[in-house]
C-alpha cells in the first residue's frame, strides 16, 4: 500500500477489498443460518 | 467540512445504528493523502493574457481535433461565452472587468484536480491521475454513461453526441503524451505572453505567491486552484475577483471522493446488518405464528377433551339411569310376579280349605 | 390452459391496441435513428446537461415506481402480513417489468450499451456510486426474475422447477430488500458528488435516505394504484380471493403510506434545518420546493389518512395516483429542474420530442407485456393446481 498517494487510490483499493468481502459475506450468511438452525426440530 | 461524517451518521441513524459505526467514518476522514509530490501543472496569470487564442489553435493542432467553425484568428468568437466541447479542449473567454477597466481574458480547460471528481464518479475507472499531474481518460473501457460530466465541478468533460457507435468523452489531457516525451503542453508552448507557465505544481505555487507578494495592489490575494475541490494542478492568478472571471468561488475545498465516502461507507453496513435484521424479524414472526398455532391446537384439543368427557359423563349418567330404570322394572316385574304367585297360592289354599270346611 | 379459451374470438383493433401500435412504430423509428445517427440527433442533451429524461424519468422514476415488488414481498414474507398475499404476484411482476424496462432504457442512454457489463467484467470503478447502482440493479433484476418465475412455471406446468424456486422465497426476499435499500438510496447518492450544481434545497447529505424512503412510498402507492387499474380492466382475470383482498390491500397499504409519508415530511423539514436553507424558501425555487413538500408529501399523507379513517377506498386510490405523481415530480426536480440551476436559461435542458417518444414507447411496451402475462399466467388469480407459497 506504499504506492497509494491519493484519496481516490485509497478508496479504490479499499472498496475493491470491501466488495470482495461483501460477496463472501453474502455467501456466508445463508450457510451460517443453515448451520445455526440445522438441528431445530421444526 | 464534515459532510461525509454527517452523511454517514444520517445513514446510520436510519438504520438505527448511530453509535456503533461512527468511528469508522472518522478513521477514514482523518487519513491524509499528499498526492504526487512532483506533479506538474500550469500557472495561468490572467493579467498577462491578451486573448489571442493561439493556445486554442495549438491545442487543436497537437490533439488532432476537428477544424474550428471560425478560424482561430477571428476574435469575434470572443463575443459570446463559450465552454469546452468535444472539438475544443480549451477555450478563451473575454470577461468584463467592470469600472471602465479593459476586459480580461481567461483560458478554460481541464484543471487536472488532485482528487478528480470524474475519476471518483467513473464506474469503469476510466480516469487516472498520473504522477505527472494529468488526469487522463481511457476510451477503451468507457460505457458512455456521462456521470463524469455530472460530477465535474468545472464543467469540463464534453461528449461526442453525434457519434452513433463509438462516442467518447473529450477533455484536455494536459498533453500527457507530450509531457512524457519531454515537451511542453501545446497551449503553453504557443503562449506569446507567458500568461501560461508550466512547471512543478509546488514551484508554481511559490512563483504565484511571490507575484502576489511583490504586487499586492495588482493581484487578488488568492491562488485559484490551490485548495478548490481539494486542489488542482492548474492554478490561476488574477487582478479581478475570480467569480467575475467566471470561476466559481463557492466550490469549497472538499475533494470530490470525500463527498461520496459516507454513502459508500454505508453500503457494506447495509449488507451486513439488513440480512441479520430481516432474518431476525422473519424468525420472530415465524416463532409467533408457531406459538399461536400451537396454542390454537391446544385450545382445540382442550375443548375437544372437555366435550368428550362431558359426553362420556352424560353417557354414563344415561346408562346409569337406564340401568336403574331397567333394574327397577325388573324388580317391579319380579315383585308383580311374586305377589301374583302369592295371591294365586292363597286363593288355592282358600279353595282347598273351603271344601274341607264344608266336609267337616 | 383454460384462460386462452376465454379470449377467443380476439379483437385486435381496440382503441388501446391502435394507439399502442402507433407508439410502437414511432418508437422503432426513433430507435433506428438513435443507433445510426447518435444521441445528438434524437435528444437535447448537451455538454452542460449530460442527463435528460432517459435518466430522470426512465431510470430514477422507473426504479422508484418498481419498488412495489420489494415492499410487498417484505410485508408478506418477512413481516408476516399474510392477508396481503394476493398483492405479491402483481407487485413482483410490475417490479420485474419495471427493472427490465429501466435496463432497456439505459441501452438508449449510454453511449456504448454493449459495454454495460464492463464495470463488472473489464474495469471496476468501485469508488463510484454508479458502480453500486449498476451491481444492485443487475442483481435485483435477476432476483425479481426468479421471484416472478413460479407464476410462469405454473403456467407451463413445470412442477419440479417451481417447487425448487418456491423454497428460495425467503432468501430471495431478504436479498431483494437489501439490494433495493442499497440502490434506491444510491440513486439519490449519485448527486452527492455535485453540490455545486444541485440547488441547495434539494442537495442534502440526507438525499440517499430521501430516495430510499420515497421508494417505499412509491412502492406502496403503486400497489394501490395498480390494483385499482387491474380491478377496472382485468377484473375478469381475478378469482374471488383476489377480488376480496382488494379492500384489505388498499386500506392496509394506504395506512402504511400515510405513516411513511409523515416520517418523510419530518426528515425533509429537518433537512432544511440541518443546512440552514430556510431563506431559500422565499425564492422561486423555494416556492416550487414548498409545492413538493406541502402538495406532494403533506397533502397525500392527510388524504391517505382520511381515506383510511373513513374506509374510503376511492379516496385512497386517487391519493395513490397523486403520490405517484409526486414521486415523478421529486425525481424530475433532483435530476432536471434543480440540477444546473446556476446556469443561464439558454444553457438549460428541455427534452426533445423524440426523447419523450422513447420514454412513452418503453412505458407502452411495459403495459403490453403486463397485459400479455396477466391475461395468461396466474398473476391475478391463484392457479387451481398449486397452493400459495
Amino acid at each position: 500500500m506504499d504506492n497509494i498517494v491519493t484519496l481516490h487510490q485509497f478508496m479504490l483499493n479499499t472498496k475493491n477489498v470491501i466488495y470482495i468481502l461483501i460477496v463472501m459475506g453474502l455467501v456466508a450468511f445463508p450457510a451460517f443460518w443453515y448451520f445455526l438452525n440445522e438441528r431445530d426440530k421444526d | 467540512m464534515s459532510i461525509s461524517r454527517r452523511q454517514f451518521l444520517g445513514w446510520m441513524g436510519a438504520a438505527g445504528m448511530t453509535g456503533a459505526t461512527a468511528a469508522t467514518a472518522r478513521a477514514a476522514t482523518q487519513r491524509q493523502f499528499s498526492g504526487y509530490k512532483d506533479s506538474k501543472g500550469v500557472l495561468h496569470d490572467i493579467t498577462r493574457c491578451i486573448g489571442c487564442r493561439r493556445c486554442e489553435a495549438a491545442c487543436n493542432r497537437v490533439n488532432d481535433l476537428p477544424g474550428p467553425d471560425q478560424p482561430f484568428d477571428d476574435l469575434t468568437v470572443l463575443d459570446r461565452k463559450r465552454r469546452t466541447t468535444s472539438g475544443a479542449y480549451t477555450v478563451v473567454n473575454r470577461q468584463d472587468a467592470g469600472d471602465d477597466r479593459s476586459p480580461r481574458f481567461i483560458k478554460d480547460q481541464c484543471n487536472h484536480c488532485l482528487e478528480p471528481a470524474c475519476a471518483s464518479a467513473c464506474f469503469v475507472n476510466a480516469f487516472t491521475k498520473t504522477p505527472e499531474g494529468a488526469v487522463v481518460y481511457n476510451a477503451d473501457v468507457c460505457v458512455g454513461c456521462r456521470y463524469c460530466m455530472i460530477a465535474c465541478p468545472f464543467e469540463i468533460p464534453a461528449y461526442e453526441y453525434h457519434k452513433a457507435l463509438d462516442p467518447r468523452v473529450m477533455k484536455c489531457t494536459l498533453c500527457h503524451p507530450r509531457l512524457l516525451a519531454g515537451k511542453l503542453p501545446g497551449c503553453v508552448a504557443a503562449c506569446p505572453t507567458e500568461a501560461l507557465v508550466f512547471g512543478r505544481r509546488e514551484e508554481l505555487l511559490a512563483v504565484a505567491r511571490e507575484r502576489v507578494r511583490a504586487f499586492p495592489d495588482r493581484y487578488v490575494n488568492h491562488i485559484y486552484g490551490e485548495h478548490e475541490m481539494g486542489g488542482t494542478n492548474w492554478l490561476y492568478l488574477s487582478d479581478t475577483p475570480f467569480a467575475q472571471m467566471g470561476l466559481r468561488e463557492d466550490l469549497g475545498t472538499t475533494p470530490a471522493p470525500k463527498l461520496t465516502s459516507g454513502a459508500l461507507g454505508a453500503v457494506p453496513i447495509v449488507v451486513g446488518l439488513w440480512p441479520v435484521l430481516l432474518t431476525g424479524v422473519y424468525a420472530i414472526n415465524r416463532r409467533k405464528e408457531k406459538i399461536a398455532a400451537e396454542e390454537q391446537a391446544m385450545a382445540v384439543e382442550r375443548a375437544l377433551g372437555q366435550a368428550n368427557s362431558e359426553a362420556e359423563a352424560k353417557m354414563a349418567d344415561a346408562m346409569k339411569k337406564a340401568d336403574e330404570e331397567k333394574s327397577a322394572a325388573v324388580e317391579r316385574e319380579v315383585k308383580n310376579a311374586l305377589s301374583a304367585a302369592a295371591k294365586a297360592a292363597e286363593n288355592e289354599k282358600k279353595e282347598n280349605a273351603a271344601p274341607s270346611e264344608k266336609e267337616a | 390452459m383454460p384462460q386462452e379459451a376465454n379470449q377467443a374470438p380476439a379483437k385486435y383493433f381496440t382503441p388501446f391496441n391502435i394507439v399502442a401500435g402507433i407508439i410502437v412504430v414511432v418508437g422503432i423509428i426513433i430507435t433506428v435513428l438513435r443507433f445510426t445517427r447518435g444521441l445528438g440527433t434524437v435528444t437535447h442533451l448537451s455538454d452542460n446537461n449530460p442527463w435528460g429524461i432517459w435518466i430522470g424519468f426512465d431510470l430514477l422514476v422507473g426504479v422508484a415506481l418498481a419498488a412495489g415488488g420489494y415492499v410487498t414481498s417484505a410485508a408478506v414474507y418477512i413481516f408476516g402480513l399474510k392477508r396481503f398475499h394476493a398483492a405479491v404476484r402483481p407487485a413482483i411482476l410490475t417490479g420485474f417489468l419495471g427493472y427490465a424496462l429501466v435496463v432497456l432504457a439505459l441501452h438508449y442512454d449510454v453511449g456504448r450499451p454493449w459495454r454495460l457489463p464492463y464495470p463488472f467484467l473489464v474495469s471496476r470503478g468501485t469508488t463510484s456510486l454508479l458502480f453500486e447502482v449498476a451491481a444492485c440493479v443487475a442483481l435485483y433484476l435477476t432476483v425479481l426474475f426468479i421471484e416472478f418465475s413460479p407464476a410462469a412455471l405454473e403456467w407451463l406446468g413445470a412442477n419440479r422447477a417451481r417447487r425448487l424456486v418456491v423454497k428460495l422465497t425467503l432468501v430471495l426476499t431478504i436479498f431483494g430488500v437489501m439490494l433495493s435499500t442499497l440502490h434506491q438510496s444510491s440513486l439519490g447518492a449519485l448527486f452527492l458528488i455535485a453540490p455545486s450544481k444541485l440547488h441547495p434545497l434539494w442537495y442534502s447529505s440526507y438525499i440517499p435516505i430521501y430516495f430510499f424512503i420515497t421508494s417505499i412510498i412509491a412502492g406502496l402507492s403503486m400497489v394501490i394504484f395498480e390494483s385499482s387499474l387491474s380491478h377496472r380492466y382485468l377484473a375478469h382475470k381475478m378469482d374471488a380471493g383476489h377480488l376480496a383482498a382488494k379492500k384489505d390491500v388498499t386500506l392496509g397499504f394506504g395506512k402504511a403510506a400515510a405513516w411513511v409519508l409523515a416520517g418523510y415530511f419530518f426528515i425533509k423539514v429537518i433537512g432544511i434545518a440541518v443546512d440552514n436553507n430556510w431563506h431559500y424558501l422565499a425564492t422561486g425555487y423555494g416556492a416550487w420546493y414548498l409545492v413538493e413538500l406541502l402538495g406532494f408529501i403533506a397533502l397525500p399523507a392527510f388524504t391517505y389518512a382520511i381515506g383510511v379513517r373513513e374506509g374510503n377506498t376511492t379516496l385512497i386510490q386517487w391519493t395513490s395516483a397523486w403520490t405517484v405523481l409526486g414521486i415523478v415530480v421529486n425525481r424530475f426536480n433532483v435530476s432536471l429542474v434543480a440540477f444546473n440551476w446556476h446556469l443561464p436559461a439558454e444553457a438549460r435542458y428541455f427534452p426533445h420530442w423524440m426523447e419523450i417518444g422513447i420514454s412513452v414507447f418503453i412505458v407502452t411496451i411495459g403495459l403490453l407485456v403486463f397485459r400479455f402475462i396477466a391475461t395468461r399466467m396466474p398473476i391475478l388469480h391463484a392457479h387451481p393446481d398449486y397452493e400459495a407459497h
